[in-house]
């Protein structure tokens, strides 16, 4: 994603903010074209008779059949006629049809890619928090006992695999110890909010209803949880590395020697500048979330994108596959974008113009 | 990860914000890696998974894939582990797991690595054109999370393991270029290499007696350490029904019949346990060598500024 140089040195010599964002931007929308190239490429070249996948074995034995089918879908164009027809398609929200759930790819985008944001905000709000905690007190007793334990928590989390994870914490927090509901955004049967964002948690406190919001709240902390469990451990390792560095600076010790209290150093001082790379990693980190979550939900019966692709890959449903990576994929490249803002609003520096 | 995008996060997040975070000192270097717990741990733990590969036959109780005993047996009986939805001894199903993940995990590895290596090589000693191909290219596959585009491409291809290692080269081959790319982008200006092309030797030639060595040894270590997070994205797509196919004993595969059989915890628990041994073993060595022994992170930034 980064040109040759790096970001922050490309705002200094660009010129101004604007530029730069500008110069992101286009970049972001190569990207895009890139990511359309790539599903194209797996769903049309790849081996597979798309004719034979959608008519069933039956139609494919008579060749009127096949060969409507095929002048109706553009299967006898050229290969770069496809991709174009392809890509237009694509910019009218046109996916394709899901041969599992028999609807337009977009249609079920649209109804699953909400709770699946929802579960990965939560999930990175509780990495963000928990691993910055760890990181910092990692950095500052280095080597010391917390370091050390620090070090195994953080190498299990980036360890553990996560569908094992999210099956195990079921198992022994839902079904055993009954502390947390382990399917679903709700209980079984209860109404869902009035859809304004999609966000079930937001929805209900637009609502006004603490009560659905405090269900939704149970039902979500422990996918989010075992989700966080990796980008727990990437955090805690970046927040250490980074506050490290800014540790070892003499502005640090100045700070200090003027007698300011230790907490604000550590607060003003230190965290502040360390932020940067944390910031850079937790964006990088969300995508990932994003798609980790293709490996949870379907255990927590989770209504997302996760869980669609999970039973779409099951089912070999192509058009449904490539539609939630494209969409992953665009979703991951505005992220990057927005961190480029955030750079500018953390490091003064950047701030230009 | 969730998804063990890890080391490309990690070299991403550098060269985003041109800081180099991992450093040598930091790894504590400073000693002999033995001294340190961690990687003693984790050297025994592979040792030890190497072994059970290795002895599978004799060592497994009973063979993995007959159905000889009662179904959903709890662990304790006349089955340590218990048994499947099947009727199979959970133990050997186990033990003979290693005989799929190990060495795919491997095979992995080092098709990344020679795919990598090659394409970053030709990357970062001829500059141009064709840096800016395949680094766009890498560019591109960076943008997918990991374990979504391996599962877009292995239901392209179809599922199976040899299907599931190639969509997973895909994934996992350009934080190799970018690494070799960066080396050479250092090395190319070095005297030895102008005087080697001084007396007449070809680029091919140059690539591969006076460059090759220089580059071999860091990325052998790099890849060897990685085999951790191939053991993770393989088992992954496995779980998805994406790699292993029944009645292959392969861990992800198991994870997800005990995601089917919720009452018998255990077809789920212990092969995930497995998993999670092996990748934190190669994690722990990882943690403690690879700063070390990997020039990436600081020739990764000083190649692009």
């Amino acid at each position: 994603m980064q040109a040759p140089a790096t970001r922050r040195e490309s705002v200094r010599r660009g010129s101004g903010l604007g530029g730069f964002l500008g110069r992101r931007a286009i970049a972001g929308a190569l990207l895009v074209v890139g990511i359309t190239l790539v599903a194209f490429v797996l769903t049309h070249v790849v081996p597979g008779d798309p004719a034979a996948a959608a008519l069933g074995q039956r139609a494919i034995e008579d060749p009127a059949t096949v060969a409507t089918f095929r002048a109706k879908y553009g299967l006898d164009d050229p290969l770069w006629k496809q991709y174009f027809t392809y890509l237009f398609g694509l910019l009218r929200g046109d996916f394709g049809i899901s041969q599992q759930t028999r609807r337009p790819v977009l249609t079920d985008l649209v109804e699953y890619l909400p709770p699946t944001i929802e579960l990965a905000l939560v999930a990175i709000v509780i990495s963000l928090v928990v691993g910055v905690a760890l990181g910092t007190v990692a950095a500052l007793k280095r080597d010391r006992w917390p370091d050390q334990l620090i070090r195994v928590v953080s190498l299990t989390g980036v360890s553990v695999p996560t569908f094992w994870l999210a099956l195990t914490a079921s198992l022994i927090f839902s079904v055993k110890l009954g502390w947390f509901s382990s399917t679903g955004q709700l209980d079984p049967g209860y109404p869902k909010p009035p859809t304004v964002t999609g966000l079930l948690l937001v929805d209900s406190l637009l609502d006004n209803d603490p009560f659905t919001f405090q269900m939704g709240l149970h039902h979500i902390l422990l996918p989010a949880l075992v989700l966080a469990a990796y980008t727990v451990g990437l955090i805690t390792r970046f927040t250490r590395a980074s506050v490290l560095e800014v540790l070892g600076n003499d502005y640090i010790r100045s700070a200090h020697a003027k007698g300011l209290p230790r907490r604000t150093v550590i607060l003003r001082h230190v965290l502040r500048p360390a932020m940067v790379p944390i910031i850079t990693v937790s964006g990088l980190a969300f995508g990932s979330l994003l798609s980790g979550t293709v490996l949870v939900e379907s255990i927590f019966s989770w209504p997302g994108l996760g869980q669609y692709a999970y039973k779409s890959s099951l089912a070999l449903d192509l058009p449904a596959v490539m539609g939630v990576s494209v969409i992953v994929a665009v979703i991951y490249v505005v992220i990057n974008l927005v961190i480029d803002v955030l750079y500018g609003v953390i490091d003064p520096r950047i701030r230009i113009s | 990860m969730t998804i063990p995008d890890e080391p490309r996060l990690e070299l991403q997040a550098e060269l985003a914000s041109g800081r180099r975070l991992f450093s040598r000192k930091d790894a504590g270097l400073d000693r002999s890696p033995w001294s340190r717990p961690l990687a003693v741990i984790g050297a025994v733990l592979v040792v030890g998974w190497v072994l059970v590969a290795l002895l599978a036959p004799l060592i497994a109780p009973h063979d993995p894939n007959a159905q000889d005993f009662a179904r959903l047996q709890p662990p304790g009986g006349a089955n340590v582990l218990g048994t499947d939805g099947l009727g199979r001894d959970l133990l050997s199903r186990i033990i003979y797991g290693t005989r799929i993940t190990l060495p795919l995990a491997v095979l992995l590895v080092v098709l990344a690595t020679a795919v990598g290596t090659v394409a970053g090589s030709i990357a970062g000693y001829f500059g141009g054109w064709v840096d800016t191909v395949v680094m766009r290219l890498c560019d591109l596959v960076f943008a997918f999370p990991g374990i979504i585009l391996a599962m877009a491409a292995a239901a392209a291809l179809g599922p199976g393991l040899r299907n599931a290692v190639l969509a997973l080269t895909i994934v996992m081959w350009p934080s190799y270029a970018r690494v070799v790319r960066s080396m050479l982008l250092g090395l190319r200006e070095a005297e030895f290499v102008s005087a080697t092309r001084l007396l007449g030797a070809s680029a091919r030639r140059t690539l591969a007696v006076d460059l090759r060595p220089n580059v071999a040894g860091p990325v052998l270590v790099l890849a060897a350490l990685e085999v951790g997070n191939a053991v993770l994205l393989l088992s992954g797509l496995s779980f998805l029904g994406l790699g292993a196919q029944p009645p292959d004993a392969e861990w992800g595969a198991m994870v997800s019949e005990g995601a089917r059989n919720f009452d018998a915890w255990w077809i789920g628990v212990f092969p995930g346990l497995a998993i999670l041994t092996v990748v934190l073993a190669f994690n722990f060595l990882g943690d403690t060598l690879r700063d070390a022994l990997d020039p990436r992170t600081a020739r990764a930034l000083k190649g692009s500024s």
